[in-house]
């Protein structure tokens, strides 16, 4: 807050025109313990114009990004008759997570090129692919993914999502299924005009397990040989229990 | 009721896991059977991970023979001899499949080479299973029981014989030495039990005496989805202990039941039902190898 509030000073003394955003997001921490069942994130903030003109023709786009993560996706082709895995393409960094809100259609606000750089929806996301050399094929292989993920509740465009009221406070929701990986997510918030980023601001959002599904976790990957034997011990503790309750009826 | 799966990382309906567990519960106790070969492909269905289905679903098959065990062992319907050969290959078997997933993950055709193993084993038992119940029916009305068949030749011709009093055998422990690997290695791809495979050969193949095949497969399911349980602990990590404990509370209860139904029904109805459903899984995953699968690409974390 300090540091926006410097920012925010100096750029009053400069007599930058440019504004300053202040976002922030109902939830730095989200943890994930039994019975989580996705949540709802709230990304909120005010614009700020040094020069005082409330009521400006602003466009808001927030970006919500989760961790990235290497991965190889396998194309699916008939193979006499059978549907075997054929082709493959890597990905260096495909993020987990990727949400996309603005408030008016991207195509109104910014044009292609830029709309690519700042990755304002599913179809710009960069995702460093590396293996085939061909454009096209590669162009196939993203547009998969990109369905996939979305299918997945993963990956989501909400061109309307965010509500300007009186050209200052902006808000937008978005929300996390419960199959969302876990690690730092960022909100990134971009403040529009005639084309043309003006100011940008990013704030960052935790999501964890926490407790006993932390414990499994951790147990799981640190452990294995133990973790192992106790879910074999609950295996056979339940199954002789229940043998011996309905023995007794 | 919202159940946070850990491992899996989804949440799931509660009550729909428990439900399916007390189904394939059921089936056990009918059948003698653990019942995995249903909950793995239904697990997937409803969105678990395959690898997770696969490693948590032989987990459940422990807890599921387990009171078979007990039950069958107080009446020496276990053939401790055989077992343990059995169980010996079974570990081998676990190891071999252990290996075997890990190389059909890495040339990417696990899923394919998983769905092709389930239509080819589940049709060629499911068919057996059905002319044989069909043919004891249509018999049912006069004449007594067949003799009973000898084991087969070619196991006859291997070395180095040992006797299973159990099981009325003078044969090579090599044979269920064989049965069990094979068993092994379908239980790690397939996250099955191997029971709709262990009984058929146990009768048919090694020509074990009725009374004790039911009971020395339970025996050998037990030891060995304790022994793939580890293995996945230790490889994939892919067993998930909450989904575990849902599907166990289903299951158990539902083997009891199952058990139960099973002394009133005749079981030559009993076998004819098991042949159709196994004989409609293998149609279903049949069917899914030739039409456009609804995900045409798939995700590896690298």
């Amino acid at each position: 807050m300090r540091a926006l509030l410097l920012l925010f000073a100096a750029l009053m003394l400069s007599g930058q025109r440019d504004p300053v955003l202040v976002p922030e997001v109902s939830q730095h921490d989200v943890q994930v313990r039994q019975g989580f069942t996705g949540t709802e994130l709230l990304l909120f903030g005010a614009v700020l114009d040094p020069a005082g003109r409330a009521g400006q023709d602003y466009d808001i786009v927030v970006v919500l990004k989760g961790p990235s993560e290497p991965i190889r996706l396998r194309e699916k082709e008939r193979f006499a008759g059978v549907w075997v895995n054929a082709d493959s393409n890597d990905f260096r960094s495909v993020p987990s997570y990727f949400a996309v809100a603005s408030s008016r259609p991207i195509s109104e606000i910014v044009d292609a090129k830029t709309a690519a750089i700042y990755e304002f929806g599913t179809g710009y996301i960069q995702m460093s692919p590396s293996g085939s050399i061909n454009p096209q094929e590669q162009e196939r292989f993203s547009l998969g993914l990109v369905d996939l993920k979305r299918r997945q509740g993963l990956y989501k465009e909400d061109f309307g999502g965010v509500q300007i009221s009186e050209g200052v406070l902006y808000q937008a929701r978005i929300s996390l299924p419960s199959n969302v990986t876990t690690g730092t997510y960022s909100a990134e918030t971009f403040a529009v005009t005639r084309g043309r980023v003006i100011a940008s601001a990013v704030s960052e959002v935790e999501v964890r397990k926490v407790g006993f599904e932390r414990f499994v976790e951790l147990s799981a990957n640190q452990y294995g040989l133990l973790y192992g034997f106790v879910a074999v011990m609950l295996s056979v503790l339940m199954g002789w229990g229940a043998g011996r309750l309905f023995a007794r009826l | 009721m919202d159940v946070y799966l850990p491992i899996a990382n989804l949440s799931v309906n509660g009550l729909w896991i428990v439900a399916l567990g007390a189904l394939t519960g059921v089936l056990s106790g009918l059948f003698g059977v653990g019942g995995g070969f249903l909950t793995t492909p239904l697990l997937i269905f409803y969105g678990i991970p395959p690898t997770v289905a696969a490693a948590s679903a032989s987990t459940q098959v422990t807890g599921a023979s387990v009171s078979g065990v007990i039950a069958h062992s107080k009446r020496k319907g276990v053939d401790y001899r055989m077992g343990a050969v059995m169980v010996g290959g079974g570990i081998i078997g676990a190891g071999i499949g252990a290996l075997l997933f890990r190389f059909f993950r890495a040339i990417g055709q696990i899923d394919v080479v998983i769905n092709a193993l389930y239509v080819v084993l589940l049709g060629s038992i499911g068919i057996l299973m059905a002319r044989e119940s069909l043919q004891l029916l249509r018999k049912s009305s006069g004449t007594n029981q067949a003799a009973r068949r000898r084991h087969h030749p070619l196991v006859a011709n291997l070395p180095w014989r040992w006797r299973f009093y159990g099981s009325g055998l003078y044969i090579s422990p090599l044979a269920p030495l064989i049965v069990g690997i094979a068993v092994g290695i379908l239980t790690m791809l397939m996250g099955v039990g191997g029971g709709f495979i262990l009984v058929p050969a146990m009768l048919y193949i090694l020509g074990m005496s009725a009374n004790v095949v039911v009971g020395t497969s339970l025996f050998n399911i037990l030891f060995v989805t304790i022994a793939t349980t580890i293995m996945h602990s230790l490889t994939t990590r892919a067993v998930d202990i909450v989904l575990v404990g849902l599907l166990l509370i289903g299951s158990v209860t539902g083997a009891q039941f199952g058990s139960q139904l099973a002394v009133k029904a005749k079981p030559e109805i009993l076998r004819l039902v098991l042949a159709s459903i196994v004989l409609l899984i293998a149609f279903r995953m049949f069917l899914g190898l030739f039409y456009q699968p609804d995900e045409i690409y798939t995700v590896y974390p690298l």
